[in-house]
């Protein structure tokens, strides 16, 4: 499993919108294949920067206002905030290495 | 140096795994980073998959194969294939992460992939109302009304899928004559939230940041007409994925690869293709699993041929697992 916080409806404002950091956003659900396949591998990601990144997971079932603000209709999507806003944004499972050229600009 | 490597973990890929471990043929399986378990693990409920009259869940069957595969010694490598060299007697996988591996045989079951509409918009709009994953995108279209363009099996199991979400779902086939089975054909026709619009293509997909109609043509008097959906369903069928062969294997014209006769033989001794990458009619998770079998079959056959020095190679051990590229 994930060690990436669960942040919900609730605190997203405060995990991801006012954090100093830069924050991506994995947007999945339980019933999605591809959101668990691509699980591990932001995970390893983020642990491979984690001096720049934060990981950290909405699940749609429960936050279902977050996913519509964000206008989410295709999961796994995930979103990479700086300062409240989104600077990224990657829709659909890809291997490691396509992900990584996806968010490369932040990873350096 | 391994007996066998199989790339491909769908039913065909996981029942060559089976086979050739307990053929005692230690074989490798790559299964891919991201799609590992195949087209299956897209779906819901299987309820053709004989064993199971209750039904099981696609992701579940898939959890299986791989059970047993690994039970019997099976080893899974969760990466990519980037390249191949099938040619002369030692065959040469290398992977995503850059490790290099060899076998004296390979079994290629990467399954098909699916076909686009070819449109313009059709790719900018992705992932904002235009969707190949009903399991996976349906969530997002609760009452709303979306289409889905197909007349086949996964065209009706999408459409039915989507009524659980969808207030209203419109299935769009160019023909008048769905190719879909009769079972699944009947319960899409008898479900009051589905709607089929016959003899239509799909021309335009409207929308700047979200899908908001479909512009059709009438295949019968070219007349245009549109539709307001807000979610359009791509499901016209798959195409063997064979990049990874082009310029070694022979295909066939209609895209499969090319084998002897009922066997798995591909034009390179030693290298067998196995399930929907090389089946242009039935595409059954049976009949791949059935043509797994026979590929291992093959596989095994083949490496009583070749001579002891060569085999011995693949067997003697300590080897190591892995060169690096």
């Amino acid at each position: 499993m994930s060690t990436a916080k669960d942040v919900t409806d609730a605190s997203f404002q405060a995990d991801v919108l006012d954090s100093d950091k830069l924050v991506l956003v994995d947007f999945w659900a339980e019933w999605c294949g591809p959101c668990r396949a691509v699980s591990p591998i932001l995970d390893q990601i983020a642990a491979e920067h984690a001096d720049k990144i934060q990981l950290v997971k909405v699940n749609v079932d429960d936050n279902m206002e977050i996913a519509a603000k964000y206008q989410i209709t295709s999961i796994p999507a995930m979103k990479l905030f700086k300062g409240g806003e989104v600077v990224k944004s990657v829709i659909g499972a890809k291997p490691k290495p396509a992900l990584e050229a996806d968010f490369a600009e932040w990873l350096k | 140096m391994r007996q066998t490597i199989i790339i491909g973990s769908g039913p065909a890929g996981y029942t060559a795994a089976i086979y050739a471990a307990r053929a005692n043929l230690n074989p490798l399986l790559i299964a891919s980073s991201v799609e590992a378990g195949g087209e299956l693990m897209k779906t819901t409920e299987v309820e053709n998959y004989p064993g199971f009259p209750e039904g099981i869940q696609g992701p579940d069957l898939m959890a299986a194969f791989q059970a047993q595969a690994e039970r019997f010694g099976t080893e899974i490598v969760l990466d990519d294939v980037t390249s191949l060299e099938l040619r002369g007697d030692v065959k040469r996988v290398t992977l995503g992460n850059g490790d290099v591996h060899e076998a004296l045989t390979v079994i290629f079951a990467t399954g098909s992939a699916y076909r686009k509409l070819g449109l313009e918009d059709e790719e900018r709009l992705s992932g904002h109302g235009v969707s190949w994953c009903a399991t996976c995108d349906g969530f997002f279209f609760r009452k709303k009304n979306i289409a889905v363009v197909g007349g086949g099996d996964s065209a009706m199991e999408e459409a039915t899928f989507l009524t659980k979400f969808a207030d209203k779902v419109y299935v769009i086939h160019r023909s008048h004559t769905l190719r879909a089975s009769k079972t699944m054909q009947d319960r899409a026709l008898e479900n009051p939230k589905i709607e089929f619009i016959f003899n239509k293509t799909v021309e335009h997909i409207y929308g700047d940041g979200a899908v908001t109609g479909l512009g059709l043509v009438d295949t019968t008097d070219g007349s245009e007409t549109t539709l307001d959906v807000s979610g359009l369903f791509v499901a016209i069928g798959a195409d063997p994925r064979t990049h990874l062969v082009h310029g070694q294997l022979d295909i066939n014209p209609d895209g499969t690869i090319a084998v002897e006769g009922r066997s798995s033989r591909t034009n390179i001794p030693g290298v067998f293709a196995a399930g929907d990458v090389l089946d242009p009619t039935y595409r059954q998770a049976v009949t791949a699993a059935g043509s797994g079998t026979v590929a291992a079959l093959d596989a095994e056959h083949y490496l009583a041929s070749i001579p002891k020095e060569l085999l011995a190679r693949a067997t003697a051990l300590p080897e190591p697992e892995t060169v690096s590229a």
